[in-house]
């Protein structure tokens, strides 16, 4: 399988993972590192000045993964770009995932702050990474803005209710020069795989994983449901027929007969 | 002096720097960022960076998130 690239470095993983609504930083690191992820989100809060003991970021920090900040939580472009910097700061990366949502209820990326905060945070020397609406239009304005790649959702964020979004996926993806990574809404590895199948570069997956009966073998079904599903797309899948009429694939003659 | 850290007042015992303040709270060496009053201090000028009473700080560390 090819390599993914994104900013000039390479992955072999096409699964990226968030790292929230796991019951515990234990299963939330083993998940990570049974799933084979190279790319991991990481959140930001205030701290609390009496909490010393809760550090869920020595689970995430791996030699092999690249963190991958989001912005959550801001509800404007100039949120997010303090926002950055603070993770940057934070965190050592000039990687981000850029997320603007002010909506709490669907959660739902504002398209116009996440364009003008992307043009904003690649003139900071950002490689930036925006989730975004599956609009073809839009991801290729976030493109030419110099995003590193468009995030478009697939449903809802938490949703579980795979490629709602499908068409206009295919869209994204046949017009993008830079990597298409689908995010949100994947709640089975069967979605996953049918997002690479169409021809995704990557998914990054959360919620599926983390509220799993097991997080940890679920990661193993969407790393295996992912390479199934870009080998498949590499491998070049047979077109669909239109209608419902057979097309034999043993040979038809009687021979019992002749 | 009394400041805000995280809009919790806070009392700066020793000092009048962010590294002052950094060291009372025992913040780690890695996986935080404060800012003052709305703008981000690199960590390599907290030890220049002087505080006046009131200022507002916000200091955020790693959380779980997708």
């Amino acid at each position: 399988m090819k390599k993914l690239i994104i900013a000039d470095k390479e992955f072999d993983s096409r699964l990226f993972l968030g790292t929230g609504k796991f019951n515990s930083n234990e299963i939330m690191e083993q998940a990570i590192l049974a799933s084979g992820t190279e790319m991991v989100t990481v959140a930001m809060k205030r701290i609390e000045l009496n909490d010393k003991n809760d550090d869920m970021l020595h689970h995430i920090v791996h030699p092999h993964i690249q963190l991958l900040p989001n912005t959550s939580g801001v509800r404007t472009a100039e949120e997010a770009v303090f926002a950055a910097q603070m993770a940057r700061e934070a965190f050592g990366t000039n990687w981000l995932k850029l997320e603007i949502h002010p909506d709490p209820r669907y959660l739902l990326p504002d398209s116009t702050e996440t364009l003008k905060a992307t043009e904003e945070l690649v003139k900071l020397g950002f490689v930036v990474l925006p989730y975004c609406q599956a609009d073809p239009t839009l991801c290729k304005r976030l493109e030419e803005a110099g995003a590193a790649t468009v995030m478009p959702l697939a449903a809802p964020i938490g949703t579980n209710k795979g490629l709602q979004t499908r068409d206009f996926l295919r869209i994204i993806i046949e017009q993008s020069n830079v990597p298409v990574v689908v995010d949100a809404g994947i709640g089975a590895p069967s979605h996953a795989a049918e997002a690479m199948e169409l021809g995704a570069d990557a998914c990054l997956v959360n919620t599926a994983i983390a509220v799993a009966g097991n997080p940890v073998e679920m990661a193993i079904a969407f790393k295996e449901a992912v390479i199934a599903g870009r080998r498949a797309y590499e491998a070049g899948l047979g077109i669909q027929s239109e209608n419902f009429e057979a097309s034999a694939s043993s040979p038809l003659t009687a021979f019992l007969n002749e | 002096m009394t400041i805000l850290v995280n809009n919790k007042e806070t009392e700066l015992v020793q000092g009048n720097t962010i590294a002052n303040l950094a060291s009372q709270l025992g913040l780690p060496e890695k996986g935080v960022a404060i800012a003052l009053n709305n703008r981000m201090i690199p960590r390599a000028q907290w030890a220049e960076q002087t505080l006046q009473t009131n200022d507002s700080l916000v200091i955020i560390k790693a959380a779980c998130g997708g």
